[in-house]
Protein backbone atom coordinates (compact mmCIF):
# COMPACT_ATOMS: atom_id res chain seq x y z
CA UNK A 1 0.00 0.00 0.00
CA UNK A 2 1.11 3.67 -0.83
CA UNK A 3 2.25 5.68 2.28
CA UNK A 4 1.61 9.35 2.84
CA UNK A 5 2.67 11.10 5.47
CA UNK A 6 0.47 12.46 7.77
CA UNK A 7 -0.36 16.33 7.82
CA UNK A 8 0.71 18.79 10.32
CA UNK A 9 -2.01 21.19 9.68
CA UNK A 10 -5.16 21.17 7.17
CA UNK A 11 -8.45 19.35 6.14
CA UNK A 12 -8.02 15.41 6.00
CA UNK A 13 -11.74 14.67 3.75
CA UNK A 14 -12.45 11.26 5.12
CA UNK A 15 -14.93 8.37 4.23
CA UNK A 16 -15.16 9.74 0.24
CA UNK A 17 -17.64 6.99 -1.28
CA UNK A 18 -14.77 5.41 -3.79
CA UNK A 19 -15.12 6.91 -6.99
CA UNK A 20 -16.07 10.68 -5.81
CA UNK A 21 -12.98 12.13 -4.43
CA UNK A 22 -12.51 13.11 -8.03
CA UNK A 23 -15.15 15.26 -8.32
CA UNK A 24 -14.77 16.48 -4.91
CA UNK A 25 -11.11 17.72 -6.21
CA UNK A 26 -13.10 19.12 -9.21
CA UNK A 27 -15.76 21.11 -7.60
CA UNK A 28 -13.81 22.24 -4.51
CA UNK A 29 -11.59 23.15 -7.04
CA UNK A 30 -8.23 22.24 -5.34
CA UNK A 31 -5.80 21.96 -8.65
CA UNK A 32 -6.13 25.62 -8.11
CA UNK A 33 -4.12 25.67 -4.90
CA UNK A 34 -0.29 26.01 -3.99
CA UNK A 35 -0.23 24.27 -0.90
CA UNK A 36 0.31 20.62 -0.82
CA UNK A 37 -3.05 18.19 -1.79
CA UNK A 38 -3.14 14.47 -1.66
CA UNK A 39 -6.34 12.63 -3.49
CA UNK A 40 -6.34 8.98 -2.67
CA UNK A 41 -8.70 6.84 -4.18
CA UNK A 42 -9.24 2.88 -3.63
CA UNK A 43 -8.19 2.63 -0.03
CA UNK A 44 -9.14 -0.54 1.77
CA UNK A 45 -11.60 0.52 4.19
CA UNK A 46 -13.33 -1.53 6.94
CA UNK A 47 -16.88 -0.05 6.78
CA UNK A 48 -17.50 -0.02 2.72
CA UNK A 49 -14.37 -2.31 1.12
CA UNK A 50 -12.74 0.84 -0.19
CA UNK A 51 -13.12 4.66 0.51
CA UNK A 52 -11.07 7.70 -1.41
CA UNK A 53 -9.48 10.53 1.03
CA UNK A 54 -8.10 13.82 0.62
CA UNK A 55 -5.38 15.52 2.35
CA UNK A 56 -5.20 19.39 2.07
CA UNK A 57 -2.40 20.94 3.62
CA UNK A 58 -3.63 24.45 4.03
CA UNK A 59 -5.96 27.12 5.94
CA UNK A 60 -8.41 26.87 3.01
CA UNK A 61 -11.86 26.80 3.88
CA UNK A 62 -14.10 24.08 2.59
CA UNK A 63 -17.30 24.38 1.17
CA UNK A 64 -19.00 22.91 2.89
CA UNK A 65 -22.27 22.89 0.89
CA UNK A 66 -20.50 21.22 -2.19
CA UNK A 67 -19.31 18.72 -0.01
CA UNK A 68 -22.92 17.90 1.59
CA UNK A 69 -24.04 17.83 -2.06
CA UNK A 70 -21.22 15.31 -3.73
CA UNK A 71 -20.88 13.30 -0.64
CA UNK A 72 -23.15 13.70 2.73
CA UNK A 73 -21.11 10.74 4.13
CA UNK A 74 -18.20 12.15 4.12
CA UNK A 75 -16.13 12.81 7.76
CA UNK A 76 -14.06 16.35 7.82
CA UNK A 77 -10.90 16.11 10.38
CA UNK A 78 -9.28 19.38 11.08
CA UNK A 79 -5.65 18.85 11.90
CA UNK A 80 -3.23 21.19 14.47
CA UNK A 81 0.23 20.11 15.03
CA UNK A 82 -0.13 16.87 13.69
CA UNK A 83 -3.00 15.79 15.53
CA UNK A 84 -7.05 16.03 14.41
CA UNK A 85 -8.39 18.11 16.65
CA UNK A 86 -12.27 18.21 15.47
CA UNK A 87 -14.25 16.25 13.48
CA UNK A 88 -17.39 17.15 11.33
CA UNK A 89 -19.72 14.82 10.21
CA UNK A 90 -21.84 16.53 6.97
CA UNK A 91 -25.40 15.72 5.53
CA UNK A 92 -27.10 16.57 2.26
CA UNK A 93 -27.83 20.84 2.94
CA UNK A 94 -31.14 22.03 3.09
CA UNK A 95 -30.68 25.07 0.63
CA UNK A 96 -27.65 25.64 -1.52
CA UNK A 97 -26.68 28.31 -3.22
CA UNK A 98 -24.44 29.18 -6.60
CA UNK A 99 -23.77 25.45 -7.11
CA UNK A 100 -26.42 23.76 -9.12
CA UNK A 101 -27.83 25.06 -12.57
CA UNK A 102 -31.96 24.32 -13.26
CA UNK A 103 -32.42 21.46 -15.32
CA UNK A 104 -35.55 23.08 -16.73
CA UNK A 105 -34.51 24.98 -20.07
CA UNK A 106 -37.27 27.10 -20.15
CA UNK A 107 -36.21 28.72 -16.75
CA UNK A 108 -35.31 32.47 -16.74
CA UNK A 109 -32.07 31.01 -15.10
CA UNK A 110 -30.47 29.82 -17.97
CA UNK A 111 -31.38 32.99 -20.32
CA UNK A 112 -30.78 35.77 -17.72
CA UNK A 113 -27.21 35.66 -15.76
CA UNK A 114 -28.82 35.26 -12.18
CA UNK A 115 -26.26 35.42 -9.65
CA UNK A 116 -26.86 33.50 -6.88
CA UNK A 117 -29.54 30.90 -7.77
CA UNK A 118 -31.09 29.11 -4.41
CA UNK A 119 -32.36 25.27 -4.63
CA UNK A 120 -34.14 23.65 -1.89
CA UNK A 121 -34.03 20.32 -1.34
CA UNK A 122 -37.30 17.90 -1.59
CA UNK A 123 -35.73 14.60 -1.75
CA UNK A 124 -33.22 13.70 0.40
CA UNK A 125 -32.62 10.48 -0.91
CA UNK A 126 -32.32 11.31 -4.61
CA UNK A 127 -30.79 14.58 -4.14
CA UNK A 128 -33.46 16.58 -5.73
CA UNK A 129 -33.64 20.16 -5.30
CA UNK A 130 -36.23 22.99 -5.93
CA UNK A 131 -35.35 25.91 -8.11
CA UNK A 132 -36.49 29.07 -6.53
CA UNK A 133 -37.21 30.74 -9.63
CA UNK A 134 -39.20 27.97 -11.68
CA UNK A 135 -39.99 25.44 -8.72
CA UNK A 136 -38.59 22.69 -11.54
CA UNK A 137 -36.95 19.54 -9.74
CA UNK A 138 -33.25 19.06 -10.26
CA UNK A 139 -31.19 16.40 -9.32
CA UNK A 140 -28.10 16.77 -8.42
CA UNK A 141 -25.14 15.27 -10.57
CA UNK A 142 -21.39 15.68 -10.19
CA UNK A 143 -19.74 16.72 -13.06
CA UNK A 144 -17.44 14.54 -14.95
CA UNK B 1 -62.90 45.74 14.91
CA UNK B 2 -63.80 43.90 11.27
CA UNK B 3 -63.36 47.15 9.96
CA UNK B 4 -59.76 47.40 11.85
CA UNK B 5 -58.94 44.53 10.58
CA UNK B 6 -59.59 45.43 6.88
CA UNK B 7 -57.80 48.42 6.84
CA UNK B 8 -54.74 46.72 8.56
CA UNK B 9 -55.18 44.16 5.88
CA UNK B 10 -55.40 46.68 3.07
CA UNK B 11 -52.37 48.44 4.60
CA UNK B 12 -50.41 45.62 4.68
CA UNK B 13 -51.25 44.68 0.59
CA UNK B 14 -49.66 48.45 -0.28
CA UNK B 15 -46.33 47.38 -2.53
CA UNK B 16 -46.82 44.11 -2.20
CA UNK B 17 -46.01 41.57 -5.18
CA UNK B 18 -48.26 38.50 -6.10
CA UNK B 19 -45.89 35.96 -8.21
CA UNK B 20 -47.74 33.17 -7.19
CA UNK B 21 -51.39 32.74 -5.44
CA UNK B 22 -49.41 31.71 -2.50
CA UNK B 23 -47.66 34.77 -1.86
CA UNK B 24 -50.88 36.34 0.00
CA UNK B 25 -52.96 35.25 2.94
CA UNK B 26 -56.33 33.87 2.50
CA UNK B 27 -57.52 36.76 4.54
CA UNK B 28 -55.87 39.18 2.24
CA UNK B 29 -57.09 37.26 -0.89
CA UNK B 30 -60.69 37.71 0.86
CA UNK B 31 -60.04 41.35 1.47
CA UNK B 32 -59.29 41.26 -2.39
CA UNK B 33 -63.05 39.85 -3.14
CA UNK B 34 -64.33 41.90 -1.11
CA UNK B 35 -63.39 45.19 -3.01
CA UNK B 36 -64.20 43.32 -5.91
CA UNK B 37 -67.67 42.88 -5.04
CA UNK B 38 -68.07 46.34 -4.39
CA UNK B 39 -66.70 47.17 -8.06
CA UNK B 40 -68.81 44.79 -8.81
CA UNK B 41 -72.01 46.52 -7.14
CA UNK B 42 -71.17 49.46 -8.63
CA UNK B 43 -67.99 49.91 -10.86
CA UNK B 44 -68.23 53.58 -11.26
CA UNK B 45 -67.42 54.55 -7.67
CA UNK B 46 -63.50 53.32 -8.65
CA UNK B 47 -63.77 55.05 -12.05
CA UNK B 48 -60.39 58.32 -9.89
CA UNK B 49 -58.98 55.20 -7.97
CA UNK B 50 -55.79 55.16 -9.69
CA UNK B 51 -56.12 58.67 -11.65
CA UNK B 52 -52.61 60.23 -11.71
CA UNK B 53 -50.86 56.54 -11.61
CA UNK B 54 -49.17 54.71 -14.40
CA UNK B 55 -48.95 50.89 -15.19
CA UNK B 56 -46.22 49.51 -17.04
CA UNK B 57 -47.54 46.76 -19.20
CA UNK B 58 -45.11 44.78 -20.02
CA UNK B 59 -45.88 41.89 -22.47
CA UNK B 60 -42.78 39.61 -23.87
CA UNK B 61 -44.82 37.36 -25.97
CA UNK B 62 -48.53 37.89 -27.15
CA UNK B 63 -51.59 37.43 -24.97
CA UNK B 64 -54.72 39.57 -25.77
CA UNK B 65 -56.87 38.56 -23.51
CA UNK B 66 -54.45 38.69 -19.92
CA UNK B 67 -53.17 41.78 -21.92
CA UNK B 68 -56.89 43.58 -22.53
CA UNK B 69 -57.95 42.57 -19.02
CA UNK B 70 -55.23 44.26 -17.20
CA UNK B 71 -55.39 47.29 -19.07
CA UNK B 72 -59.46 47.79 -19.36
CA UNK B 73 -58.68 47.23 -15.81
CA UNK B 74 -56.20 50.03 -14.74
CA UNK B 75 -58.04 52.32 -17.29
CA UNK B 76 -61.19 52.27 -15.63
CA UNK B 77 -59.49 52.50 -12.15
CA UNK B 78 -59.04 56.41 -13.77
CA UNK B 79 -55.33 55.01 -14.28
CA UNK B 80 -52.81 55.09 -17.48
CA UNK B 81 -50.45 52.55 -18.94
CA UNK B 82 -47.67 51.77 -21.09
CA UNK B 83 -45.68 49.43 -22.13
CA UNK B 84 -44.96 47.01 -25.09
CA UNK B 85 -46.65 43.62 -26.12
CA UNK B 86 -43.83 42.57 -28.58
CA UNK B 87 -40.69 42.57 -26.86
CA UNK B 88 -38.69 43.79 -30.57
CA UNK B 89 -39.74 46.80 -29.90
CA UNK B 90 -38.03 47.38 -26.37
CA UNK B 91 -34.79 47.94 -25.40
CA UNK B 92 -34.37 43.82 -24.94
CA UNK B 93 -33.56 44.11 -28.74
CA UNK B 94 -30.47 45.71 -27.85
CA UNK B 95 -29.69 43.13 -25.47
CA UNK B 96 -30.51 44.83 -22.16
CA UNK B 97 -31.07 42.35 -19.02
CA UNK B 98 -34.13 41.99 -17.32
CA UNK B 99 -32.80 43.06 -14.55
CA UNK B 100 -32.15 46.59 -15.85
CA UNK B 101 -34.91 46.71 -17.44
CA UNK B 102 -37.21 46.31 -14.33
CA UNK B 103 -34.80 49.07 -12.05
CA UNK B 104 -35.75 51.39 -15.42
CA UNK B 105 -39.62 50.78 -15.47
CA UNK B 106 -39.56 51.33 -11.73
CA UNK B 107 -38.74 55.06 -12.20
CA UNK B 108 -41.16 55.85 -14.70
CA UNK B 109 -44.61 52.98 -13.49
CA UNK B 110 -46.61 52.84 -10.31
CA UNK B 111 -47.26 49.48 -10.88
CA UNK B 112 -45.73 46.59 -13.50
CA UNK B 113 -47.55 44.05 -14.83
CA UNK B 114 -45.02 41.31 -16.48
CA UNK B 115 -45.54 38.53 -19.02
CA UNK B 116 -43.15 36.46 -20.03
CA UNK B 117 -42.19 32.84 -21.30
CA UNK B 118 -39.76 32.02 -19.44
CA UNK B 119 -40.35 30.06 -16.26
CA UNK B 120 -39.65 32.23 -13.09
CA UNK B 121 -39.09 35.67 -14.98
CA UNK B 122 -41.53 37.32 -12.68
CA UNK B 123 -39.66 36.71 -9.32
CA UNK B 124 -36.61 37.44 -10.99
CA UNK B 125 -37.82 41.22 -12.15
CA UNK B 126 -40.03 41.59 -9.10
CA UNK B 127 -36.39 41.08 -6.60
CA UNK B 128 -34.85 43.47 -9.22
CA UNK B 129 -37.72 46.08 -7.82
CA UNK B 130 -38.06 45.59 -3.95
CA UNK B 131 -41.09 47.94 -2.92
CA UNK B 132 -42.51 48.68 -6.09
CA UNK B 133 -46.17 46.25 -7.19
CA UNK B 134 -45.52 43.79 -9.65
CA UNK B 135 -48.27 40.85 -10.77
CA UNK B 136 -47.56 38.53 -12.51
CA UNK B 137 -49.52 37.94 -15.48
CA UNK B 138 -48.18 34.74 -16.42
CA UNK B 139 -44.71 32.80 -16.72
CA UNK B 140 -44.68 30.07 -18.95
CA UNK B 141 -46.00 27.09 -17.91
CA UNK B 142 -45.31 28.08 -14.43
CA UNK B 143 -48.08 30.75 -12.53
CA UNK B 144 -50.99 32.84 -13.73
CA UNK B 145 -51.95 34.12 -10.08
CA UNK B 146 -54.37 36.46 -11.67
CA UNK B 147 -56.15 33.47 -13.74
CA UNK B 148 -56.84 31.74 -10.22
CA UNK B 149 -58.06 35.24 -8.33
CA UNK B 150 -60.27 35.17 -11.37
CA UNK B 151 -61.94 31.46 -10.59
CA UNK B 152 -62.03 32.61 -7.06
CA UNK B 153 -64.00 35.57 -7.30
CA UNK B 154 -66.37 34.10 -9.81
CA UNK B 155 -67.09 30.82 -7.46
CA UNK B 156 -66.76 33.36 -4.49
CA UNK B 157 -69.21 35.65 -6.46
CA UNK B 158 -71.63 32.94 -7.61
CA UNK B 159 -71.93 30.78 -5.06
CA UNK B 160 -71.37 32.94 -2.16
CA UNK B 161 -68.11 31.58 -0.44
CA UNK B 162 -64.87 29.48 -1.31
CA UNK B 163 -65.48 26.95 0.73
CA UNK B 164 -67.41 23.78 1.13
CA UNK B 165 -67.46 23.10 -2.87
CA UNK B 166 -67.59 19.57 -4.96
CA UNK B 167 -65.57 20.77 -7.92
CA UNK B 168 -64.70 18.81 -11.47
CA UNK B 169 -61.99 19.72 -12.97
CA UNK B 170 -62.40 18.00 -16.21
CA UNK B 171 -59.66 17.57 -19.74
CA UNK B 172 -56.43 18.03 -19.32
CA UNK B 173 -55.43 17.76 -16.13
CA UNK B 174 -51.45 16.52 -16.40
CA UNK B 175 -50.36 20.09 -18.10
CA UNK B 176 -52.72 22.33 -17.17
CA UNK B 177 -51.32 24.84 -15.43
CA UNK B 178 -54.84 26.86 -14.47
CA UNK B 179 -56.20 23.95 -12.74
CA UNK B 180 -52.66 22.82 -10.53
CA UNK B 181 -52.99 26.46 -9.39
CA UNK B 182 -56.86 26.50 -8.82
CA UNK B 183 -56.42 23.17 -6.69
CA UNK B 184 -53.82 24.19 -4.72
CA UNK B 185 -55.55 27.38 -3.58
CA UNK B 186 -59.09 25.92 -2.94
CA UNK B 187 -57.23 23.58 -0.74
CA UNK B 188 -56.72 26.51 1.55
CA UNK B 189 -60.58 26.93 2.00
CA UNK B 190 -62.28 24.84 3.88
CA UNK B 191 -64.15 21.22 3.07
CA UNK B 192 -63.43 21.66 -0.83
CA UNK B 193 -63.88 17.84 -2.15
CA UNK B 194 -62.40 17.15 -5.90
CA UNK B 195 -63.55 15.07 -8.93
CA UNK B 196 -60.47 15.00 -11.45
CA UNK B 197 -62.04 14.13 -14.48
CA UNK B 198 -59.70 12.92 -17.25
CA UNK B 199 -58.34 10.52 -19.72
CA UNK B 200 -55.71 7.99 -17.89
CA UNK B 201 -53.22 9.57 -20.16
CA UNK B 202 -54.29 13.27 -19.21
CA UNK B 203 -54.31 12.57 -14.93
CA UNK B 204 -52.95 14.72 -12.13
CA UNK B 205 -49.55 14.21 -11.91
CA UNK B 206 -48.31 11.75 -9.24
CA UNK B 207 -46.78 14.56 -7.35
CA UNK B 208 -49.36 17.36 -7.01
CA UNK B 209 -51.69 14.19 -6.18
CA UNK B 210 -49.50 13.45 -2.71
CA UNK B 211 -49.68 16.90 -1.78
CA UNK B 212 -53.28 17.11 -1.30
CA UNK B 213 -54.99 15.91 1.84
CA UNK B 214 -56.51 12.36 2.00
CA UNK B 215 -60.27 11.55 1.06
CA UNK B 216 -60.27 15.01 -0.46
CA UNK B 217 -60.42 13.67 -4.12
CA UNK B 218 -61.47 10.80 -6.18
CA UNK B 219 -60.30 10.11 -10.14
CA UNK B 220 -62.49 9.00 -13.04
CA UNK B 221 -62.39 8.91 -16.80
CA UNK B 222 -66.61 9.61 -16.52
CA UNK B 223 -67.94 12.94 -17.06
CA UNK B 224 -71.16 11.36 -17.13
CA UNK B 225 -70.99 9.08 -13.88
CA UNK B 226 -70.32 12.25 -11.86
CA UNK B 227 -71.73 15.28 -13.18
CA UNK B 228 -74.39 15.09 -11.58
CA UNK B 229 -72.86 15.42 -7.87
CA UNK B 230 -71.15 18.70 -8.62
CA UNK B 231 -71.25 22.27 -7.76
CA UNK B 232 -69.01 23.37 -10.46
CA UNK B 233 -67.63 22.05 -12.99
CA UNK B 234 -64.37 23.24 -14.34
CA UNK B 235 -63.64 22.61 -17.83
CA UNK B 236 -60.06 23.03 -19.64
CA UNK B 237 -58.75 22.65 -23.15
CA UNK B 238 -56.43 19.85 -24.27
CA UNK B 239 -53.32 21.67 -25.68
CA UNK B 240 -51.93 20.76 -28.62
CA UNK B 241 -48.76 22.44 -28.08
CA UNK B 242 -48.28 19.75 -25.13
CA UNK B 243 -48.36 16.44 -27.24
CA UNK B 244 -45.41 15.53 -29.11
CA UNK B 245 -47.44 13.04 -31.25
CA UNK B 246 -50.25 15.01 -33.28
CA UNK B 247 -52.28 11.43 -33.35
CA UNK B 248 -52.01 11.28 -29.46
CA UNK B 249 -53.49 15.09 -29.83
CA UNK B 250 -56.18 14.34 -32.19
CA UNK B 251 -57.52 11.18 -29.89
CA UNK B 252 -57.75 12.69 -27.00
CA UNK B 253 -58.87 16.25 -27.71
CA UNK B 254 -62.33 15.73 -27.72
CA UNK B 255 -62.76 13.14 -25.57
CA UNK B 256 -65.12 15.61 -23.09
CA UNK B 257 -67.51 17.52 -25.14
CA UNK B 258 -69.96 18.97 -22.74
CA UNK B 259 -73.50 19.25 -24.62
CA UNK B 260 -77.21 19.73 -23.39
CA UNK B 261 -77.57 16.52 -23.43
CA UNK B 262 -74.72 16.10 -20.49
CA UNK B 263 -75.80 19.31 -18.57
CA UNK B 264 -79.71 17.47 -18.36
CA UNK B 265 -77.55 15.21 -15.84
CA UNK B 266 -76.14 18.25 -13.87
CA UNK B 267 -77.56 20.26 -10.90
CA UNK B 268 -79.84 23.24 -11.71
CA UNK B 269 -77.48 25.30 -9.49
CA UNK B 270 -73.98 23.71 -10.74
CA UNK B 271 -71.98 26.57 -12.33
CA UNK B 272 -69.43 25.62 -15.72
CA UNK B 273 -66.49 27.43 -15.95
CA UNK B 274 -63.54 27.61 -18.25
CA UNK B 275 -60.31 29.60 -18.61
CA UNK B 276 -61.05 30.19 -22.13
CA UNK B 277 -60.35 30.06 -24.81
CA UNK B 278 -61.75 26.88 -25.81
CA UNK B 279 -62.16 24.59 -28.69
CA UNK B 280 -64.60 22.21 -28.89
CA UNK B 281 -65.09 20.89 -25.32
CA UNK B 282 -67.67 22.84 -24.62
CA UNK B 283 -71.00 22.94 -27.45
CA UNK B 284 -71.52 26.81 -28.00
CA UNK B 285 -75.56 25.39 -27.59
CA UNK B 286 -74.07 25.43 -23.87
CA UNK B 287 -73.38 29.68 -23.84
CA UNK B 288 -77.46 29.76 -23.49
CA UNK B 289 -78.12 28.19 -20.30
CA UNK B 290 -77.37 29.89 -16.80
CA UNK B 291 -74.68 28.11 -15.61
CA UNK B 292 -72.64 28.69 -18.30
CA UNK B 293 -70.47 30.83 -16.75
CA UNK B 294 -67.29 31.28 -18.66
CA UNK B 295 -68.04 34.54 -20.18
CA UNK B 296 -68.97 36.36 -16.83
CA UNK B 297 -65.71 34.58 -15.75
CA UNK B 298 -63.50 36.59 -17.72
CA UNK B 299 -65.23 39.79 -16.75
CA UNK B 300 -64.83 38.95 -13.33
CA UNK B 301 -61.13 38.67 -13.98
CA UNK B 302 -61.27 42.41 -15.16
CA UNK B 303 -62.86 43.65 -12.04
CA UNK B 304 -60.59 40.69 -9.71
CA UNK B 305 -57.76 42.78 -11.77
CA UNK B 306 -59.31 46.35 -10.52
CA UNK B 307 -59.28 45.85 -6.91
CA UNK B 308 -56.02 43.49 -6.95
CA UNK B 309 -54.00 46.81 -8.63
CA UNK B 310 -56.33 49.31 -6.49
CA UNK B 311 -54.93 47.37 -3.15
CA UNK B 312 -51.01 47.10 -4.44
CA UNK B 313 -51.42 50.97 -5.14
CA UNK B 314 -53.07 51.72 -1.87
CA UNK B 315 -56.06 53.76 -3.70
CA UNK B 316 -59.58 53.28 -3.11
CA UNK B 317 -61.60 52.31 -0.02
Amino acid sequence: MINVSQIKKGIVIDHIEAGHGIHIFKELHLDELTDPVVLLTNIPSNKSGTKDMIKIETDFKLDMNVLGLIDPNVTINFVQQGKVTSKLKLTLPREVVGILKCKNPRCITNQENVPDVHFYLVDEAKKIYRCEYCDAYTTFKPQN
Amino acid sequence: MADQNSDALSAGLVGRQLIEPGDFSVAELESIFELADQIIADPKTAGDWAKGRLMASLFYEPSTRTRFSFESAMMRLGGRVFGFDDPKTSSVSKGETLMDTAKIISCYADIAVIRHPKEGTAKLFAQSVPGMPVINAGDGGHEHPTQTLTDLLTIRHLLGSCDGHTIGLCGDLLFGRTIHSLVKTLNRWKGNRFIFISPKELRMPEYFLSMLPEGSYIETDSLDDVIGDLDILYMSRVQRERFVNEEEYIRLKDVYILDKKKMKKARQDMIVMHPLPRVNEIATEVDADPRAVYFKQAKFGMYVRMALISKLLGVGR
